[in-house]
């Protein structure tokens, strides 16, 4: 059941923080015709109201602490408390972006520590932190990409090739660069086609953008050829680094070639997603980049560290002021605290839990690309649906019920009645084991109860919820009924 | 230090179902050449302890806003955060989990973000917001690429004493669409945008028309005269607003903005060195379905009650690919979340006291300033913020004041030549009367000592 | 699979039904059911011209979009507005009362280059 909404709970004249009052009236300030005649109608309510407001709402969300989330290409890891006090810490978090850099030296060094650790780990050469999320990673990128193209005078190239597994993001950071996606279709093996590929390029082609491992879980065993005839082509190579976590301290995308990466520290380094955000997506890139890489830029002056506003090159900013700075903190954090041996073995890890649920789960349910995977695997419901009519949807549903977090449905794109399963490295055996033990409940009740998946979930707050409806007449804010 | 749960024997059994020889094994799709070169060369690592004392270290060498008595202003501000914002964006139930694409387990997320979406709807007096974007900045890149698709047209009019860091980020959004962008002049004795020079640079190529208010200089703006000549010409009005001010100001739904976009820090969440902060994006009905980001609906769920959904998803990235609205994914969903908190602790009565606290310590300021021989650099009527001429570089005051404790700026001189000793001076609730005859004092000494 | 043999149809899932001078344009049943319950039908005004194998209109469910590409060139005469609003009419009957527009051919022989009933069923059997 929904909680009634604060609106519903308001009343006239209730309060929770009080000001002191001010001696001035707006009037006094303020012309005529500048003032509000009515004011806006937020929620009046006493602080154990609130409390309790939130409290319940909390009560309704499924979250990592509680529940296993192997949302593949997600990477829900576990979040470390100890990060959450180190961001709170006052000179981190009331620290005011205006403040001249020599009151900003701890944070300054910290994100240049960031920096060069980021470098180390992926094998670029230069990283900026500016952009706040991995799409507008992506996007940065390709804008440094086209900044490069028209530094050399090579204005004729407007296509980006962008394989058939690809994130969404991908293809829409093409467009928002004002390029035109060419899409790659993937090779019997799920990977790219070096033929394909040949097909594709040309000397109108300005990148291509290759998520490795690619969103099916699999390691492009051809990436040095690819990025050599991109190359070859004159063309530039993105590595869309959402799934760094399977890579950290085993393979570097600038030893392969990539000219620019983009990782998510709200998957790889560790840092909560929110709810949705806020995430950050820094980038590195190859040194011939790095000239256009987003203003300011950290250097090194008389001994101290300071902003470089004064970037002729660059492609001015992707965020308002260094980016998501609190993020980069917790992965600053996580990375201090793990070291160069402790990332090596998070990726051990993660890979060998992905592997251990593709090995117990490939004889019940569809395994599309068999085979040894990354820190994903990607499983298909479609014999299931064939024999029962129970879809990849049903499935999902029905796990919520047993109070797991359901994978990936429906992606990537190319995978029929697709499940993603990403268990990351802090899923203990024993949640894993349950994880797989309701997976071949659920493909049996397929069979035997089809009706208990149909109307799933069952236990949670809400039954089934009517996307339709909501599409079609959209109601997206509050109202008096 | 390490937060994998596995014993040896766990590893060892999950070896043994999948019959992999070892770990290594499951690598080997990866050419051992780049195995080899792949070991980051990064400091030892901590313990929880060493990491805590080597955090503190750093964030000691920081100066902030509990060490510095803030004046500073130019889009990030040192609000009061009730205690229980923090509260509850710290339950691991809003913190931990992915953005809610699951509804059944993700009820809590979700109306909390339907009511956030009331909240700016409220505040504007626009028809819908969306669910965030990533600061106002990049909400107003945001506005002007919309605005550049529904007229189909390629040249943007941004007010010239718009926040310098949102243009920027314009700029960078628009340049590559090859979305041209002009600035308005400001008038030199008001601060105010120059209307008369608006209009004459408005006509049928132009998209949209953007204006901040309060601007940049934290002078209020003409924003529905503004607005009429942006329709006139076909263009679409975006109005980037300041939250907490709307409790006072007339919203910009009253003078028929078509979308609104505002940095949503102000609103509960901490300076942050800049980040993260919170884009607002709100728009009018028709623009619905070309609006950026994730936006929460309301619905019924199998049994036909109440319950709350991601919707309108087939403008974004997911669905639509590379013709996606825009390429947004992960928003600022847990800042919403703080900004909905904040708003819901403070009601309409304690907002209003914000603004009014914060706007009446300002003309405070002034006139102490005022007395002392310093004046505003601009005479348009203010609230909470102002831009000061200072007979120096205002660079150096601003570096000076700090050394004295008070963090006054940004100093205009990076972003506008003609302001070159020019910084901006803002206030809120936390300032106290006693702090601004210091700060008056503090730069009073400063300017004897200079002259 | 069984589909009106009154009428031809595109690769892309429109149907075309020529009514003396003008071209009656629908969307089939086969795609209709592909992409489930719908939630938005964007189609352009009357008066706009449209060409073939370029899209002209939106639909939408709730995790796909689909684009709505004209069978012939031509200018449309007339839109099924009515479909706009009432979405579940439109997959109830998408062979009558769910057309969606009427095109004014510029060469109505552009309908011998589209499938038959029997030819388009063959082509849903591979997609499916």
């Amino acid at each position: 059941m929904a909680q009634p909404t604060l609106f519903d709970k308001s009343q006239p004249g209730k309060r929770c923080t009080q000001m002191p009052s001010a001696a001035m009236a707006a009037e006094e300030f303020l012309p005529a015709d500048q003032l509000r005649a009515e004011a806006p109608r937020l929620p009046e309510l006493s602080e154990p109201e609130i409390a309790r407001h939130y409290a319940r709402l909390a009560g309704q969300n499924f979250n990592v602490d509680a529940n296993f989330y192997p949302l593949g290409s997600c990477t829900m890891k576990y979040n470390p408390k100890v990060h959450e006090e180190i961001a709170g810490a006052a000179g981190f978090s009331r620290l005011h972006p205006s403040a001249p850099d020599e009151c900003a030296q701890g944070a300054l060094r910290l994100m240049r520590e960031l920096e060069t650790w980021l470098a180390q780990i992926l094998g670029m050469d230069a990283v900026s932190l500016q952009p706040p999320a991995g799409a507008a990673g992506e996007f940065t990128s390709l804008r440094v990409f086209r900044a490069w193209h028209d530094s050399r005078g090579d204005t004729k190239r407007t296509r980006v090739i962008v394989p058939d597994t690809a994130h969404g993001t991908n293809p829409a950071s093409v467009a928002r660069c004002g390029w035109d996606v060419t899409v790659l279709k993937s090779g019997e093996d799920g990977r790219v086609a070096p033929e394909a590929l040949a097909d594709a390029l040309g000397d109108d082609v300005a990148a291509l953008m290759l998520t490795n491992p690619s969103t099916l879980g699999l390691f492009e065993t051809r990436v040095l050829e690819v990025n050599a005839m991109v190359h070859e082509a004159g063309g530039l190579v993105y590595c869309d680094g959402a799934n760094m976590n399977a890579l950290l301290g085993h393979a570097r995308p600038g030893d392969m070639g990539f000219d620019a990466v983009h990782v998510n520290l709200h998957k790889t380094f560790s840092t909560p997603h929110g709810g949705g955000g806020p995430g950050a997506g820094p980038i590195g890139v190859v040194a011939k980049l790095e000239p256009f890489l987003p203003s300011p830029r950290i250097v090194e002056r008389g001994g101290a560290l300071a902003w470089d506003w004064d970037r002729p090159e660059s492609i001015g900013k992707v965020q308002a002021w260094f980016g998501n700075f609190l993020v980069a903190v917790r992965a600053w954090a996580y990375i201090q605290a793990n070291g160069g041996e402790g990332l090596r073995q998070v990726a051990r890890d993660a890979v060998l839990a992905a592997n251990y649920i593709r090995a117990s789960l490939q004889e019940t349910w569809d395994l599309p690309y068999p085979g040894v995977c990354m820190h994903e695997c990607v499983l298909s419901a479609k014999t299931l649906k064939n024999a029962t009519g129970i879809r990849a949807a049903d499935v999902a549903k029905r796990l919520l019920d047993y109070g797991i977090h359901p994978p990936t449905m429906y992606f990537p794109l190319i995978v029929e009645e697709a499940l993603m399963i990403e268990p990351t490295e802090t899923e203990s055996k024993a949640a894993m084991d349950y994880f797989i033990e309701m997976m071949q409940e659920i493909a049996q009740d397929a069979a035997g109860r089809p009706d208990l998946l149909h109307e799933a979930p069952h236990e949670t707050p809400v039954r089934r919820v009517d996307e339709v409806a909501a599409a079609r007449k959209p109601i997206l804010r509050w109202r008096e009924e | 230090m390490a937060w994998q749960p596995h014993s040896e024997r766990d590893r060892r059994e999950m070896l043994e179902a999948l019959g992999a020889e070892s770990v290594d094994a499951l690598f080997a799709d990866i050419p051992a050449g780049l195995r080899e070169t792949a070991m980051p060369d990064l400091p030892a690592p901590l313990t929880e302890m060493e990491l805590v004392a080597r955090a503190a270290d750093l964030a000691g060498q920081n100066a902030s806003l509990d060490e510095l008595t803030c004046f500073a202003g130019g889009g990030i501000y040192d609000h009061f955060i009730p205690a229980i914002v923090r509260n509850v964006i710290s339950r691991p139930e809003f913190l931990t989990p992915y953005t809610p694409y699951q509804p059944e387990a993700s009820q809590g997320t979700l109306q909390a973000i339907f009511e956030y979406q009331t909240m700016i709807c409220e505040l504007t007096g626009m028809h819908s917001a969306n669910a965030s974007l990533y600061d106002g900045a990049t909400a107003l890149g945001e506005a002007v690429l919309l605005a550049a698709d529904v007229t189909h047209r390629k040249r943007v009019v941004i007010a010239g004493a718009l926040s310098p860091v949102a243009r920027q980020a314009a700029e960078t959004y628009c340049s590559a669409g090859g979305i041209e962008i002009a600035l308005a002049p400001w008038d030199d004795a008001t601060g105010q945008t120059d209307l008369a020079a608006l209009a004459e640079m408005l006509d049928d190529s132009v998209a949209c028309v953007a204006l901040q208010q309060p601007n940049y200089f934290g002078v209020l703006e003409q924003m529905p005269e503004a607005a009429s000549l942006a329709r006139e010409a076909g263009a679409l009005f975006t109005a980037m607003v300041e939250p907490t001010s709307l409790v006072l100001l007339k919203p910009p739904g009253e003078y028929d903005a078509d979308l609104v976009v505002g940095e949503g820090q102000p609103l509960g969440l901490p300076p942050g060195y800049g980040g993260p902060l919170l884009g607002i994006f709100a728009c009018r009905e028709e623009y619905l379905r070309q609006m950026p980001g994730r936006v929460v609906g309301r619905t019924v769920d199998a049994a036909g009650e109440t319950a709350y959904c991601l919707t309108l998803q087939t403008r974004e990235q997911h669905i639509r690919r590379d013709r996606a609205t825009s390429n947004i994914c992960t928003n600022q969903g847990l800042c919403a979340l703080a900004a909905a908190v904040y708003m819901a602790a403070m009601g309409p009565e304690g907002l209003r006291e914000v603004a009014l606290l914060g706007a009446e310590r300002a003309h405070q300021l002034r006139d102490l300033l005022n007395a002392a021989g310093l004046e505003p650099r601009f005479g348009g009527a203010f609230l909470n913020e102002f831009v000061l001429r200072v007979p120096a570089q205002a660079d150096a005051v601003v570096r000076e004041l700090c050394a004295q404790g008070y963090l006054v700026g940004p100093s205009l001189a990076r972003d506008f030549d003609e302001l070159g000793d020019c910084l901006l001076l803002a206030t809120t609730e936390r300032r106290t009367v006693a702090e601004v005859e210091a700060v008056v004092d503090a730069m009073n000494a400063l300017e004897l000592e200079e002259k | 699979m069984d589909f009106p043999e009154d009428r031809k149809y595109a690769q892309t899932h429109e149907w075309a039904k020529a009514e003396g001078d003008v071209v009656r344009v629908g969307l089939t049943s086969f795609a209709l059911e592909q992409l489930g319950d719908i939630i938005y039908l964007d189609l352009p005004e009357e008066g706009t011209a449209v060409e073939q194998g370029v899209p002209f209109g939106e639909i939408e469910s709730v995790k796909a979009v689909g684009e709505l590409i004209s069978p012939v060139t031509g200018e449309i005469t007339e839109v099924n507005e009515a479909m706009m609003d009432d979405l579940d009419a439109l997959a109830d009957d998408p062979w009558e009362a769910g057309w969606l527009l009427v095109i004014a051919p510029a060469d109505l022989s552009q309908l011998d280059g589209l499938m038959d009933a029997a030819a388009y069923a063959e082509h849903c059997e591979k997609e499916a």
